[in-house]
C-alpha cells in the first residue's frame, strides 16, 4: 500500500466537499459521521456517505469512515448502512480496550459474511482518545488482525486528562510516543491528532515535523490548506533519499548473490534499516525524486 | 428491500452549493416538481432517478418536490432516500 502522509477530515454531510474530495491532493480522506455532523442530521450524513461510497470514482484515494463511538445509539446503523459499502477502513472513536475492537470486529464480519464482501476487508482504525485507551493501547493495536492503525484523538485525550491543548503541545508528547511504540509493536500504521489553528500553517508545520520525527505514518488535517504543509514535513531529504537508494540497491544485490550480510558505505545494515530504506523509497516516489544516478 | 409507506410530509437536504432540498409527502400517485437554475437541463435525469427510487421501495405514490442547488445525481440520490426514510416506515413482508 503506498503511504499514506495526510488524512483529511471531511464531514458526512456536506456533498460539496466530498464531490471534491479528489483535487484537494490528500492521500486519503476520512468521511466524518461523528463529531462534524449535528445529531439531527446522522442519518442523513450516513446515507450520503453509503451513496457516495457506492457510486463515486475517488480516484486513487483511501477512503475512510469515521462512525459514531459503540457507546452511542449511532453506531449499529453507522455499521449497517456503511459496512456493505466496503470503505479501506472504519475509525472507531473512544477505543478504550481490546474488547472494543473486538466487539467492531465481530459486527463488521457478520455484514461482510452477509453482504458477500471477503472477511477483513474492511479495516479498523482505532483511534485512542482516554487516557484508560491509551494506557491499552498496543492491546489494541494487537487485539485482531483487522486493524490497521491507531489514530491519537487529541483534543478529547487532553479533555479526559483536564490538561489544555496547547500549540506547544507538550501535554501530548507522551501520548505520542506511547501511541507510536504501541503501534510499531504491533506492527500497524500510526496516525497523529489534526493541527486546529487553519491560519496557523507554521506551527503545522513544525508540529508535523515533530511527529514525522517520533514515528507517526501519517497525520490528520481538517482543511485542504493543511495538505501540502504535511506533506512537506513528511519528505525525504536529498541525503537521506540517496542512501535509503543506496541500502536497497545493496539489499537487492545481496538477495540475488544469496548473501545474509549487507554493508553500505562500510557499515553494516540490518533488515530494520533495509525496512525503513524501503519505506523512505515509496515517500520519495511520491515526491517525485529520481532513483537513478544515487 | 421492502416496501415504504409514507405517513407524513419530511425533508432532507441543504440550500447550499452542490446540494439539494428533497421534500416528500405521502400521495396517491407519483409526482414530481423539480425546481433550480438547470432545472431544464436535468429534468429528465432527475426524473430518471426519482422513478428508480421510487421502484427501489416499492413506492405507489408520493409528492415529491425538489430544489436543485447543483447537486450532482449521487447527491440527489442520497437525499430523496432520506427524506423518504424520514416520511415513512417499512412494510414488514408477510
Amino acid at each position: 500500500m503506498k503511504p499514506c502522509r495526510s488524512m483529511l477530515y471531511i464531514p458526512g454531510d456536506s456533498p460539496g466537499m466530498i464531490q471534491h474530495a479528489p483535487v484537494f491532493g490528500a492521500d486519503s480522506i476520512l468521511l466524518d459521521l461523528e463529531d462534524a455532523v449535528a445529531l439531527t442530521e446522522k442519518d442523513a450524513a450516513r446515507k450520503m456517505v453509503a451513496c457516495y461510497l457506492k457510486y463515486y470514482d475517488f480516484k486513487n484515494l483511501i477512503v475512510t469512515v469515521r462512525v459514531n463511538g459503540a457507546d452511542t445509539e449511532f453506531f449499529d446503523d453507522d455499521l449497517k448502512e456503511i459496512i456493505p459499502c466496503a470503505p479501506a477502513a472504519i475509525r472507531i472513536p473512544k477505543c478504550n480496550g481490546p474488547q472494543d475492537v473486538l466487539a467492531a470486529d465481530r459486527k463488521i464480519e457478520a455484514l461482510e459474511k452477509e453482504n458477500s464482501i471477503p472477511v477483513g476487508t474492511v479495516r479498523i482504525h482505532a483511534m485512542i482518545e482516554t487516557a484508560v485507551g491509551l494506557e491499552n493501547a498496543y492491546l489494541i493495536a494487537s487485539a485482531c488482525p483487522r486493524v490497521q492503525a491507531l489514530t491519537l484523538g487529541g483534543q478529547d485525550l487532553t479533555a479526559d486528562m483536564g490538561v489544555q491543548k496547547t500549540k506547544e503541545g507538550w501535554e501530548l508528547f507522551y501520548a505520542r510516543s506511547r501511541v507510536v511504540v504501541a503501534a510499531r509493536a504491533a506492527g500497524v500504521d500510526v496516525y497523529d491528532t489534526v493541527w486546529a489553528d487553519i491560519s496557523d500553517k507554521e506551527g503545522l508545520l513544525k508540529e508535523s515535523k515533530l511527529i514525522v520525527n517520533l514515528g507517526f505514518t501519517g497525520k490528520a488535517a481538517i482543511h485542504p490548506d493543511q495538505i501540502e504543509t504535511i506533506h512537506q514535513a513528511f519528505m525525504p531529504n536529498e541525503k537521506e533519499f540517496r542512501k535509503a537508494a543506496r541500502v536497497m540497491e545493496a539489499a537487492e544485490n545481496a538477495k540475488k548473490e544469496g548473501k545474509g550480510v549487507i554493508s553500505v558505505d562500510g557499515k553494516m545494515v540490518d533488515a530494520p534499516v533495509v525496512a525503513r530504506a524501503r519505506h523512505l523509497l515509496e515517500l520519495a516516489d511520491l515526491y517525485g525524486f529520481e532513483r537513478s544516478g544515487s | 428491500m421492502n416496501k415504504l409507506i409514507l405517513l407524513r410530509t419530511a425533508s432532507a437536504g441543504t440550500l447550499e452549493s452542490s446540494d439539494c432540498v428533497v421534500t416528500v409527502s405521502p400521495a396517491e400517485k407519483m409526482e414530481l416538481e423539480y425546481k433550480g437554475a438547470n432545472s431544464a437541463v436535468f429534468a429528465e435525469r432527475t426524473r430518471q432517478l426519482v422513478d428508480d427510487v421510487a421502484k427501489q421501495y416499492a413506492l405507489e405514490g408520493a409528492q415529491i418536490s425538489i430544489q436543485d442547488q447543483g447537486a450532482l445525481e449521487i447527491t440527489m440520490r442520497a437525499r430523496l432516500e432520506t427524506a423518504l426514510q424520514r416520511a415513512g416506515k417499512e412494510a414488514v413482508k408477510q
